[in-house]
């Protein structure tokens, strides 16, 4: 049986100063080496119940389980940050946090912070350039040196170096090329078979469909999915509501059957399970 | 109505040896819609800036409208060009979304009654009017993108250059907004330049110029350039839904039309087929 990774239960959070509630009692539970997909308008509770997870931010209300560590309204700041000894977070457009003169140094940030040894942490640099597919030469370069891709990778090594169990990543391809944002999505997609649970916040359906073994969908500080992307996609009217899109191939066989194509599978997650299916349905017709 | 012409561009940026751009020459229409496509740092953002006038070419010229783009003739061209960013929220300035439109006009001395008018006019054209007394902060990614381009419409260009300016949108505020940009060009007769990696926005355009390797590697119909997968993945931009499916299909046995066909295009062929 899977072990659970994170737990989360009736969760409650305001912003100060805010009245409205920016999540409204969400309780979910993520498995480890789940691939776990956040979708929803901006402003739904995306990015604060990651950061709830990532203790970030204190729970007005409810509880977290992560790591054998318990987080509610009453944990003191000092346990609220072992979190970071477990939890990465890669924020959307990481690249503008970059700091150090050398790539090395900036990566080494976090696990200075964790009080490491400097010949772990020496290792761990190496292992995370490795990890992203940067060659080790550019440790001494200028992060600021790099093209944009590569500048995102330096930040996501320096959150891989802290060999994070559980890994969140905002949009983490936002403003990437197609050839970079799929070769990250590679990464992403290799960290997660090698054990890795991911938590990633998306607007690309085409993403969720062909990564995520699960996708919560939130609105107004609330969960109003918590399933499977096939089972997402059949709901399409509800999709809309939610101001989401279908991916790509989802959006087609829909589209051909709503004018009169009989496809069997109207959720096909990959272009390629969509053209197997318009050739089954061919083949039927010319029978 | 202004066209474009540039002619045999080169730029060099001062602390680097190798040019960005080399030996650049192109004509953009008057009320057509252009997209610049090309990996990260091939020069195409410098091209954009290199047209607006916010830098100036070490050889060759740039005529919008049959004026000579230099130091002298730059209040004349940022009267003809607006330029959108990538990122919204480095571009506002005003406390509220009517404030932040009026910044440009009243960079112009413009009167009060008229900057009243062009004001409320913009924000009706990217459908903001009732966000007119809100704080820009309190806005969606979306909708700054939109108050950005009113503070441009309002000065009324003939030519407006989106950098990347969807890159950080979500998918359904990107639609909103493109659908929009196209409107303003049929209606008001705007040219548009799109610095863009994003194939839907490559979609919409009459014209793709693909820059590689600081060079001009092809300038012609949108649908030519959206047919070379082969030029298009060595550029990092991807295949088009249309063609990858396409393809697919092909590899299948399938035999389709012998022409390009966009992805609403494939669509109606693919369900005429399915009948």
């Amino acid at each position: 049986m899977a072990k659970s990774a994170v737990t989360v239960t009736n969760l409650h959070y305001t912003y100060p100063n805010t009245t409205k509630e920016a999540l409204a009692g969400v309780s979910l539970t993520i498995q480890e080496q789940d691939f776990v997909a956040i979708v929803g308008q901006t402003g739904s509770g995306k990015s604060t119940l990651v950061s709830l997870i990532d203790g970030l931010l204190q729970p007005v209300s409810g509880q977290l389980k992560i790591a054998g560590l318990t987080i509610d309204a009453s944990t003191k700041a000092d346990q609220l940050s072992k979190i970071h000894h477990h939890v990465g977070f890669v924020f959307q457009f990481p690249e503008q946090q970059l700091f150090a003169e050398t790539v090395a140094e900036d990566i080494s940030f976090g696990p200075h912070n964790l009080g490491w040894s400097e010949r772990k942490i020496q290792e761990a640099i190496d292992e995370a350039l490795m990890r992203v597919g940067l060659p080790l030469e550019l440790k001494t370069r200028s992060p600021f040196a790099l093209s944009g891709g590569q500048m995102r990778r330096v930040a996501i090594a320096g959150v891989l170096a802290m060999q994070p169990g559980i890994l969140i990543l905002d949009e983490p391809t936002a403003g990437l090329d197609t050839q970079a944002t799929n070769e990250l999505l590679a990464l992403i997609k290799k960290l997660n078979d090698n054990g890795t649970t991911i938590i990633m916040v998306t607007h690309q359906m085409e993403q969720v469909a062909r990564y995520a073994n699960r996708v919560i969908a939130m609105n107004e500080g609330a969960i109003v999915a918590d399933t499977t992307p096939q089972q997402l996609f059949s709901y399409p009217d509800k999709l809309t509501k939610l101001s989401l899109t279908l991916p790509a191939s989802v959006e087609i066989a829909q589209f051909l059957n709503n004018n009169g194509a009989k496809l069997e599978n109207t959720e096909p997650l990959t272009l390629e399970e969509l053209a197997n299916e318009i050739v089954k349905a061919m083949e039927k017709n010319n029978d | 109505m202004a066209g474009i012409k540039v002619r045999n561009i080169t730029f060099k940026y001062p602390d680097s040896e190798a040019p960005v751009l080399k030996n650049i020459s192109f004509d953009i229409r008057p009320a057509s819609w252009t997209a610049i496509i090309g990996h990260n740092g091939s020069g195409k953002s410098t091209l954009a800036r290199l047209i607006d006038g916010l830098l100036i070419p070490t050889t060759g010229s740039i005529e919008i409208d049959g004026v000579r783009v230099d130091e002298t003739t730059l209040g004349i061209i940022h009267q003809q060009i607006g330029f959108v960013f990538q990122n919204p929220e480095n571009q506002f300035v005003g406390a509220t979304v009517a404030d932040d439109v009026a910044f440009g006009l009243e960079n112009r001395q413009i009167a009060p009654k008229e900057m009243e008018k062009r004001i409320d006019s913009a924000l009706e054209m990217v459908g903001m009017t009732k966000y007119k007394d809100v704080e820009p902060i309190n806005l969606s990614g979306g909708q700054k993108q939109r108050v950005a381009l009113a503070g441009i419409l309002a000065l009324m260009p003939e030519v407006i250059i989106l950098d990347e300016a969807t890159s950080m949108l979500d998918p359904l505020a990107r639609k909103e907004i493109l659908t929009l940009l196209k409107k303003l060009k049929d209606e008001q007769n705007i040219s548009i330049i799109s610095i863009t990696h994003d194939l839907n926005e490559i979609e919409l355009a009459d014209n793709t110029i693909v820059i590689n390797n600081a060079q001009i590697v092809k300038d012609g119909p949108t649908a030519d350039v959206l047919k070379n997968k082969k030029l298009l993945t060595e550029i990092g931009v991807g295949i088009p839904v249309s063609q990858q499916l396409q393809s697919l299909l092909a590899a299948r046995g399938i035999n389709l039309p012998n022409k390009y066909l966009n992805l609403e295009e494939l669509k109606y062929w693919l369900s005429q087929q399915l009948q």
